[in-house]
């Protein structure tokens, strides 16, 4: 950790910094060097002099457990309930009736009018597989759902984002409210929604909806701001009334900026659907959570590999939609034919069962899941990788792990605070050092303070790992444009990917250990990191690097004293999204041996007596994820002026 | 030198009247006009209350049939103003009559009225629907006014072909040259039949070449339909091809407002000559601004010419005449022009 030393004089000289920031840039790796120093040694000397934890009695807790105890809360939402329940079961009556065969009909015919005959193709091929893998009732359950959860979402997002992009006061209010939805891990209010919609598909829908639904809103609000102000002019001196502009002008001129927005919605409840597994919801995730409680690797890949396709289905044909749809509304004979051929497809899908009763329902024979070739492949890989994985995980435990963790348990908890309280200091402002400061007594007070410190030390030891992934991988492909048309297809199928589906590899491979939980959520979090890291060096403009050529930098001084300097903006905000995209794995990282107030979460949706626990570690990983987010915003924000204070 | 002094028509009611028009912006805007603040300077103000004044205490009158242009550099408030007057922006104080309606009165619904029959706009960016056909484009503000599908369309058709634009009704914006979607955004501004059309830099965006083509299809325009014309450039040449006046803004504030050879011929201060310095003398003065008093003895049996021809156009019935051309208006001897009278503005006016 001491290797960081000397190079802090020969750094590149600081721009001018904003006013009230310069004094504290002044040899901030010496600063941060300095408080790192102290923590360890006050930590070494205040061992076992006071008390680690401040013995705050678990009252919120127990306010949590007979707020949750008092189930009078569903009296109010039974009739929203109702209403989900009942489209869920409508939607899969209607796959049931329409059968595979009509179902993949109505599936390629949609995708046929929106984006064209080769996603059909792919649509057809795609909703093959969910038979041939022998899930396709679950990947029925799973599209109800997602159906179900994006109408909603689009249905309260689009207006909610129509009304942001007209006007200001009303963005300014919903930005914040869509940030926090963003940052909070969506396994920490996953329970708490249980409690008000019970387990089971409603709690399913309604968690999709919070986790999917920001893209919706911000994308329609940024769509309709980035109209040509001069199309709404225009408008506007022809006598158009507010309705006509948004009408004719504002909504179609914004049309594939809202469909991009669509397409994350999409696939944000992609991915939150086979979460909510753990609330019982039907479907996919059911199978994946099913496979890793038993470690079936095979059924999990099974399971997994049919969300990927889905994933990659739902991604493509929205996204051709989103290009086609300013050239698909000029020809108008194409749009009949294909709407000819649409209804064909729906009409031959759909009565094919009745012509044909031996085709009515998916024969089994012809289902071939890849569960059992993939459990012989991965058990004889394992039986080669075992030692060196065991020894991976020991060496990193010991060297890394431990000493971390200890320094954050065995400090008692004031001295965590006032250091938290510091480095906030030394990185923002008196106001990021409040935020830390507030958060940690938070902790203290919800009176789980060991988790606390075990999920932070993990989140700081992911974050950092992430980070230096982002840097490593970032520079390249923000350097060589073939490394960036390798990774890019890893990093998107990385960034779809839902993730209990690596979850069950890295379990095999290094143990139900905190490892485990570090490294699903540096595969989390990489992708995103990667490619901000790769955005940002690419960006450094080509005149600065040659200009660095022609004073003869070699590779490495040109990585190293123009690009990461100039990304360093950039690079900065990749940490704090990396920071964002950790925390959301904590609750998962619980659930595979991490340990801390991610084992809570879990232990409180699966027992009674244990929700008012669960509850709190939920609002804890809250503040926890509050806190690092500020401290590292601040940090970026100091070198790029002020922009807003958050 | 004698220097006329510009007399709009007050014979007609104005089309367009502007009265002490402010726009402000920054906070507390509304304090400015008619405050000791409205008299510094803009870097002053800006100092003083943080505010920018766009558009300072402007006013003037537009007749009936004329081309008005507004002209400035980027920053005078040209685009402000215009914008001002009809309402896109709302203005800080002042008023705008058209027609003697007071614009700056009128509520929502009456806005809309006078936007949809009375007065249009073409836009430097076009402002085009760019996922509509051409003439779903220009028939697009008698959509917004209600008018029946069949009766726009044919509207919007004889339009098209007004313009030069036939043959491409169905094209989309994006398939069209840029002088060609100015062509849509001018059978747009045409096709509600406005009595008033205003201009904001429509040809900036434009290739040079282009851009004369379409100032000449402006022009053809106001003779074929005779629409009273607003026309804001940041372009002189263009500002003195196109307008029966100009008004010439600089800081908000018009400095010299006049028809273009009392620009030239007598600039109002240092700021509007520098502006005139490159513009050919000859092409813009008339035999007003260099004729001269009979001197004892002279021929007078020289060529008759009125007072308002321009100099070029003089050239060739001057050099052909050995007596000095007689500038006569209304069979009064005004004054007389030879040709070395000639040849000192046009070799002055080469100097630069």
């Amino acid at each position: 950790m001491t290797a960081v030393t000397a190079d802090a004089p020969s750094a590149p000289p600081a721009p001018p910094a904003p006013a009230g920031a310069a004094p504290r840039r002044f040899g901030m790796k010496w600063q941060l060097l300095a408080w790192f120093v102290s923590w360890i040694v006050l930590w070494l000397l205040l061992n076992g002099k006071f008390p680690l934890e401040a013995g705050t009695p678990p009252f919120v807790q127990d306010a949590l457990q007979n707020f949750a105890s008092n189930l009078g809360l569903v009296s109010w939402t039974q009739p929203i309930i109702n209403v989900l329940n009942g489209l869920y079961n409508a939607g899969v009556w209607v796959t049931k009736q329409l059968g595979w065969t009509g179902m993949i009909g109505l599936g390629s015919a949609l995708a046929l009018l929106v984006a064209g005959w080769r996603m059909a193709l792919l649509t057809a091929l795609g909703m093959l597989s969910f038979g041939v893998l022998g899930l396709w009732d679950e990947s029925m359950q799973t599209l109800v759902l997602i159906a179900i959860s994006v109408l909603l979402s689009l249905l309260i997002g689009i207006p909610l984002g129509i009304a942001c992009g007209l006007s200001d006061r009303f963005n300014r209010i919903m930005m914040p409210i869509l940030d926090t939805l963003q940052i909070m891990p969506s396994l920490a209010y996953l329970g708490f929604i249980a409690l008000f919609f019970l387990i089971g598909p409603p709690s399913g829908i309604v968690a999709t909806i919070i986790y999917a639904i920001p893209p919706t809103i911000r994308l329609t609000s940024v769509g309709i701001r980035e109209v040509s102000e001069a199309s709404v002019e225009a408008s506007r001196s022809l006598g158009a009334t507010g309705w006509q502009v948004l009408r004719d002008v504002q909504l179609p001129m914004s049309r594939r900026t809202r469909v991009v927005g669509i397409n994350q919605t999409v696939m944000a409840a992609l991915s939150m659907i086979t979460i909510a597994a753990l609330v019982a919801a039907p479907g996919l995730g059911q199978s994946v959570l099913g496979a890793l409680e038993i470690l079936n690797i095979g059924a999990a890949f099974n399971s997994g590999l049919a969300l990927v396709i889905m994933a990659i289905v739902l991604d493509r044909v929205i996204s051709a939609a989103s290009t086609r749809s300013a050239a698909g509304q000029r020809s108008k004979k194409e749009t009949w034919t294909n709407r000819a051929v649409a209804a064909v497809l729906i009409a031959v899908g759909a009565l094919l069962p009745a012509i044909a009763p031996k085709t009515a329902t998916w024969n089994q024979a012809w289902s071939h899941p890849i569960t059992d070739p993939v459990n012989t492949a991965t058990d004889s890989l394992n039986n080669v990788l075992y030692p060196i994985t065991t020894a991976f995980t020991e060496w990193i435990t010991v060297w890394l792990i431990n000493p971390l963790e200890s320094l954050f348990t065995g400090t008692p908890w004031f001295i965590v605070i006032a250091a938290f309280a510091v480095l906030a200091l030394i990185l923002g402002r008196v106001r990021t050092a409040m935020t830390a400061i507030l958060c940690l007594a938070g902790c203290v007070v919800i009176a789980l303070w060991p988790d606390t410190m075990v999920t932070l030390t993990q989140v700081v030891l992911a974050a950092a790992l992430t980070l230096i992934l982002g840097l490593l991988i970032g520079v390249w492909i923000g350097r060589s444009k073939r490394a960036d048309r390798v990774w890019r297809p890893i990093l998107d199928a990385g960034q779809v990917l839902p993730p209990f589906v690596y979850l069950v590899p890295c379990l095999t491979l290094f143990g139900s250990t905190r490892l485990t939980a570090i490294i699903a959520a540096v595969i989390y979090a990489a992708p995103a990191v990667i490619k901000i890291v790769g955005e940002g060096i690419s960006t450094v403009p080509s005149d600065t690097i040659e200009a660095s050529r022609s004073v003869g930098a070699n590779s490495w001084q040109e990585i190293f004293k123009v690009q990461v300097p100039m990304a360093r903006p950039i690079i900065l905000v990749a940490l704090n999204q990396g920071i964002i995209y950790v925390m959301a794995m904590v609750v998962i990282g619980g659930l595979v041996g991490g340990g801390g107030l991610g084992y809570e979460v879990v232990k409180g949706f699966s027992q009674e007596r244990d929700v008012g626990v669960g509850l709190a570690a939920g609002i804890a990983i809250v503040l926890l994820g509050v806190m690092l987010d500020r401290i590292s915003q601040s940090a970026g924000r100091v070198r790029r002026t002020s922009s807003d204070v958050g | 030198m004698s220097s006329p002094t510009a007399t709009p028509s007050q014979t007609t009611e104005p089309a367009v009247s502007v009265r002490n028009l402010w726009k402000v912006f920054g906070p507390k805007a509304e304090t400015i006009p008619g405050s000791a603040h409205a008299e510094l300077s803009p870097a002053e103000l800006k100092a003083d209350t943080g505010c920018v004044a766009a558009v300072r205490d402007v006013s003037f009158d537009v007749a009936p049939g004329e081309v008005f242009v507004v002209m400035g550099l980027s920053g005078s408030g040209k685009s402000t103003l215009v914008r001002c007057i009809t309402r896109l922006i709302e203005p800080t104080a002042g008023d705008v009559f058209v027609d003697g309606d007071n614009l700056s009165a009128a509520d929502e619904k009456k806005l809309r009225e006078l936007r949809r029959n009375r007065f249009s706009m073409v836009f430097q960016h076009f402002g085009l629907l760019p996922h509509r056909r051409v003439l779903d484009n220009v028939a697009y503000g008698l959509e917004v006014r209600g008018d029946g599908k069949a009766s726009r369309l044919a509207r919007a058709q004889e339009v098209v072909e007004l313009v030069g634009l036939s043959g491409f009704e169905n094209s989309f914006p994006d398939q069209l040259s840029g002088g060609m979607q100015q062509r849509v955004g001018l059978a747009r501004a045409l096709a509600g039949d406005p009595d008033i059309m205003f201009f904001d830099e429509p040809f900036s965006a434009l290739d040079p070449l282009i851009r004369r083509g379409m100032q000449d299809e402006v022009l053809r325009l106001h003779h074929e339909v005779g629409k009273t014309m607003v026309f804001i450039t940041h372009d002189l040449s263009e500002a003195l091809r196109l307008g029966d006046r100009i008004a010439i803004m600089r800081n908000g504030r018009i400095v010299q407002l006049g028809r273009p050879d009392e620009l030239v011929g007598a600039p109002a201060d240092d700021y509007v000559a520098d502006f005139t310095r490159d513009i050919p003398r000859s092409h813009v003065l008339t035999m007003r601004w260099i004729m001269r008093d009979v001197k004892p003895g002279e021929p007078l049996d020289g060529p008759e010419l009125s007072p308002d021809l321009v100099i070029r156009e003089s050239i060739a019935p001057i050099t052909s005449s050995s007596a000095p051309a007689r500038i006569v208006k209304d069979g009064q001897l005004l004054g007389l022009v030879d040709r070395d009278d000639l040849l000192a503005v046009i070799a002055g006016s080469a100097q630069g």
